[in-house]
């Protein structure tokens, strides 16, 4: 069974909201991401998204983009992504997800990546500019390695859309939040509270929101109609700011609270 | 005839849409109301009629007899592109989206722009049918092309710095595209080339296609029967793939795709997406693409701004692949020399971009010889280059 399974059913089963933290890989170099992928997970991460460096991040807001450019001038790629996985998984049965851009996983042949990815011990991946529509081929080799391939959901997707989306979605569907980048916000959109209830009718799958959550607070706001609050951003400026730990305690701790 | 790509925008394997989820939506939105525009006869007749009257439609098609007597091989006609509105072919594409925007009730236009030619026919048709208008432009661009960063401005537009990256076009279009996320309600997106998502590669070619259809009706009244060969300048493609429109059914008339070679291919410093580059997915579609072995995407180089760009429209792709079009490489110096070729002996100043179609058109002549004519596309004119050319003469005076 895929681990994005199990522990959406294991929180599910104690009643928890999960959390998905997202880093960069190789930011500001692979040693120290690497120190707080460990340090995150340490902290209460339940679901691990790792973003794979791209040069021309189109969905990003600065923070990530910012990040993803550190990565690359520390010459980090797609292998060392790889392997740091690798290393991770030594130690940790946290399931892990890869977010990147389609032209990385294209240039590297999807059905290789797909077997090597699942080697490592990658559980999922999330394709930013590959649509429904355009990942056919992708899934047919991610399928054949026991790869979810992680659908999103955006507030303009219309309804017959969705319906579309979610009839071939695994793992869990990540919802976003904002018509925007990736990046702080001030506060959560204050409709999501419909959109997710339209969602939760129309899926069993367990929905993660993300886009915008940098607070304990916003997370806790986020989480009350989802599964999981994705918080990406936010860890990385905290990483950078030696308070990765802190604000990964604040945010877990604000999802248990009753 | 030109193709059409399938429903999902794929011409063979390339092309598509590969954006995130939150802009599918309008993609399909734009998709479905250009089909039904250009469907309909009042759309279109709309269209046509301001070309005439606003662009100065149709453009001539120029015998140029001294370029021919000075290159002493076949009969060299050009496509005056540079005499529209604007000063190049940019204003077919913005007129022809803008008002697609309006009818579909959008009030804002954005746009991406390299050497600013696209954001000012951008904000021309903005200020022309009264919308809001952004044009992103990498501060590295807005340094190099002053003059056009001032007619956008008075034009009534916004021209937004963009700050990541290298700071050129390549730049300004990734951040065109977070910034419509952002705003796609009510907002239109002027995608200025047939590059980009569905349905872009294939509208921008529609509405360009006017060259074409005019180059091979212009011909025939002027000379009888078709040309030897057709040749245009190739960045994202706009200009060539709205001449090549006209004569892609035609099989023995040869379509010449101008890529900008820059330092040379050997020096890695070029634009030569078809030629040098390989298969990739850049700013949501799939065709040929400057990149490392890593799919990291590379910086393209071109003295000309309008080309420099490390990707190109999908349909060029596939006419490559197929070989219906060819495509030449034309470096930085070569495109200098038919800069100043053209200016002496025609009086024309061409922009750096067509300077590139003009030096194919010398070496076409000769391979094709006295008693064979070509058409290449002057797709605009030379004026906003003054600063660059002079400083290159400058330099190479020292």
């Amino acid at each position: 069974m895929n681990r994005i399974d199990t522990t959406f059913a294991k929180l599910k089963s104690e009643g928890r909201k999960g959390l998905v933290g997202f880093l960069t890989v190789g930011d500001p170099s692979l040693e120290q991401s690497e120190r707080d992928i460990r340090t995150a997970l340490d902290a209460g991460v339940d679901v691990l998204e790792l973003g794979v460096p791209f040069s021309d991040p189109t969905a990003d807001g600065p923070t990530i983009q910012a990040a993803s450019f550190r990565a690359l001038q520390a010459g980090v790629t797609l292998n060392d992504v790889l392997a740091l996985v690798g290393r991770i998984r030594a130690d940790y049965e946290t399931p892990i997800v890869l977010f990147g851009y389609a032209n990385l996983l294209f240039r590297y042949g999807y059905e290789l990546l797909c077997a090597d990815a699942a080697a490592v011990g990658v559980d999922g991946l999330l394709v930013v500019d590959l649509p429904f529509e355009e990942a056919g081929e992708i899934r047919q080799h991610m399928d054949g390695a026991g790869l979810h391939f992680i659908s999103l959901v955006a507030p303009t997707t219309p309804p017959a859309r969705q319906k579309l989306i979610l009839s071939d979605a695994k793992g869990f569907v990540y919802y976003i939040m904002v018509t925007g980048v990736t990046g702080a916000r001030a506060a959560v959109a204050s409709d999501i509270g419909d959109h997710l209830t339209e969602l939760r009718e129309a899926t069993d799958l367990p929905i993660a929101v993300g886009f915008g959550v940098s607070s304990g607070v916003q997370a806790k706001a986020a989480a009350e109609h989802a599964d999981a609050v994705v918080v990406g951003s936010a860890l990385i400026s905290a990483a950078r700011d030696g308070r990765l730990e802190s604000l990964v305690c604040e945010i877990r701790a604000a999802l248990d609270k009753e | 005839m030109s193709q059409q790509p399938d429903t999902k925008g794929h011409f063979g394997v390339f092309g598509g849409r590969y954006v995130a989820e939150t802009l599918m939506p309008v993609l399909q939105e734009v998709d479905a109301a250009y089909r039904e525009a250009a469907a309909d006869a009042a759309f279109m007749g709309e269209f046509h009629a301001m070309l005439k009257t606003y662009v100065g439609r149709p453009s001539p098609l120029y015998f140029a007899r001294r370029l021919t007597e000075a290159w002493g091989g076949a009969d060299v006609y050009l496509k005056r592109e540079d005499l529209n509105h604007t000063g190049a072919h940019k204003i077919n594409n913005t007129l022809g989206q803008a008002l697609l925007a309006k009818r579909m009730g959008k009030t804002k236009l954005m746009a991406e722009t390299g050497a600013g030619q696209h954001g000012v026919a951008t904000a021309t048709v903005a200020a022309l049918l009264g919308m809001s208008c952004k044009v992103y432009m990498g501060e590295e661009d807005i340094v190099r092309q002053a003059p056009n960063v001032k007619r956008m401005e008075l034009l009534g537009a916004e021209v937004v710095p963009v700050t990541s990256g290298t700071r050129t076009l390549k730049d300004a279009m990734s951040e065109a595209l977070r910034a419509w996320v952002a705003e796609v309600e009510d907002t239109f997106y002027v995608i200025g080339s047939v590059a980009g998502p569905h349905p872009y590669p294939m509208m921008v070619r529609d509405f360009q296609r006017i060259i074409g259809d005019e180059a091979r009706l212009q011909f025939d009244a002027a000379v009888g029967g078709k040309p030897d060969a057709v040749v245009a300048c190739v960045g994202g493609g706009s200009n060539a793939a709205g001449i090549f429109c006209g004569f892609v059914g035609d099989a023995n008339v040869r379509l010449i795709g101008v890529e900008a070679g820059g330092y040379g291919l050997d020096s890695g410093k070029h634009a030569a997406s078809i030629i040098a580059g390989q298969l990739g997915i850049l700013h949501g579609s799939k065709s040929y693409v400057l990149q490392d072995e890593n799919g990291q995407i590379q910086n393209a180089h071109s003295v000309s701004a309008g080309l420099d760009y490390p990707g190109v429209g999908p349909e060029h792709a596939l006419w490559a692949d197929e070989g219906r079009a060819e495509y030449h490489a034309i470096t930085d110096d070569e495109a200098l020399d038919a800069f100043h070729e053209l200016t002496r002996l025609e009086g024309i100043l061409p922009a750096l971009e067509s300077a590139h179609a003009i030096a194919e058109g010398k070496k076409m002549a000769a391979e094709l010889g006295a008693g064979k004519s070509i058409i290449v596309n002057l797709s605009g004119r030379g004026d906003k280059d003054l600063d660059s050319v002079l400083k290159i003469m400058g330099k190479s005076d020292e």
